[in-house]
């Protein structure tokens, strides 16, 4: 409001208020002060901001500043840019796909958890690792207690030193973490080519688009088009980007047998493995959503009180109407 | 009486009741608003969450 007002008015309503106990319902002072924000003023202040040393030292600072951003970090933003690279470097864009749990109210399907963990155990476990998931996380999850503790009895795990301070193997506890398929990297390397297969655990956060990526490129292995050369021992995926994939296509129909009689159709199975990565990235997905519904509503309620206190105590001060009788004007 | 003349009497008259309805009231609400979502959620996402599958794999020695 006040940055509205120029310099000129503020000296003007102050030379009134100096008078005002003289000339106070004077009708030319009065109309002066009134008009005092649309009247040209000639102070000081202005006529230095409108000089032409403001304006060239305005320009220099400009340019001063675009040429030591552009020094600093080499590309001005909002400014489009010429690439040497075709869009198939980037990896072809996955489609969006109606997952069981996308809605902001739809929980993991619980039953696909389970058929992806056994797509993972019989197929991505031979080269990738799932470090960050403990057979603890299944239970109640995908399997009951149980099941998972015979699974993770099935393993061998180093464990020690005993009291004579050796290392010893014994069978895994629910506390154990799942089984990497390689002991380090370099080996991990070295039995795939140079590639390394990466740890599941967090893939679906870890990759642009997520779940419909992982689904993507596990469905959409296709022979290289006309003019792509894929070197050997190298796979053409379209949303791999750059399109050439260590990984060849490893899901096939009828690959694993499904407990509960699903059909394991190449859909299915990548559907259900990518269910489950995306459980082990996000284990704590569904009691974040029950807390966001939670939330959601306990929060609006509080916004409408808000208001409504806002409007009762302001309604009177907004609503009042202040009169002014000026005396009579006799003397 | 009226009915927020009896509500003034009963709840809000002394400060030691009025602190105990508050903090009843608190613990009350909690308890059905708690519920009332839980229910929400598993009636919205039936069949998909581990409650209702469980039942296929639980063995009866631990049942």
């Amino acid at each position: 409001m006040l940055s509205r007002l120029t310099a000129g008015a503020f000296k003007k309503v102050a030379s009134f208020g100096a008078s005002r106990s003289s000339t106070l319902f004077s009708g030319s002072r009065a109309a002066s002060a009134r008009f005092a924000s649309t009247k040209a003023s000639s102070s000081a202040f202005e006529s230095l901001a409108n000089s032409r040393a403001a304006f060239a030292s305005a320009s220099l600072f400009t340019v001063g500043s675009i040429a030591w951003y552009t020094h600093l970090y080499g590309t001005l933003p909002f400014v489009g840019k010429v690439h040497a690279s075709h869009l198939s470097d980037e990896g072809l864009h996955p489609s969006a796909y109606p997952w069981s749990h996308k809605g902001p109210l739809d929980s993991f399907d619980h039953a696909s958890i389970r058929r992806g963990y056994q797509v993972y155990r019989e197929v991505c476990a031979a080269c990738h690792s799932l470090d960050r998931i403990a057979w603890r996380n299944l239970v109640g999850v995908s399997h009951t207690a149980d099941e998972a503790r015979a699974m993770a009895e099935e393993v061998e795990y180093m464990d020690g030193p005993d009291a004579q301070g050796e290392m010893f193997q014994r069978p895994g506890k629910l506390a154990d973490y799942m089984p990497a398929p390689y002991p380090n990297e370099e080996a991990a390397r070295s039995g795939n080519a140079g590639a390394l297969p990466p740890d599941l655990s967090l893939i679906v956060k870890a990759r642009h688009g997520g779940a419909d990526y992982i689904f993507s490129l596990l469905t959409g292995y296709i022979d290289p088009p006309a003019g792509v050369e894929i070197r050997d021992g190298m796979n053409y995926n379209p949303y791999f980007p750059g399109g050439a994939i260590s990984m060849a296509r490893v899901l096939f129909d009828g690959l694993v047998e499904y407990e509960d009689g699903t059909p394991a159709t190449t859909s299915q199975m990548a559907k259900d493995v990518v269910t489950f990565l995306n459980w082990a990235a996000e284990p704590e997905h569904d009691e974040r959503k029950q807390y966001g519904i939670k939330a959601v509503i306990i929060f609006s309620t509080l916004f409408w009180i808000s208001l409504y206190v806002k409007r009762f105590k302001w309604g009177p001060i907004k609503n009042r109407k202040i009169f002014y009788n000026p005396p009579n004007n006799t003397h | 009486m009226s009915l927020s003349t009896g509500i003034y009497n009963t709840l809000f008259k002394r400060n030691s009741v009025f602190v105990g309805t508050i903090f009843a009231g608190a613990f009350l609400f909690g308890v059905g608003f708690d519920t009332a979502t839980t229910t929400f959620w598993e009636r919205w996402n039936k069949g998909k969450l581990w409650k209702d599958i469980r039942h296929k794999y639980v063995t009866d020695a631990e049942e």
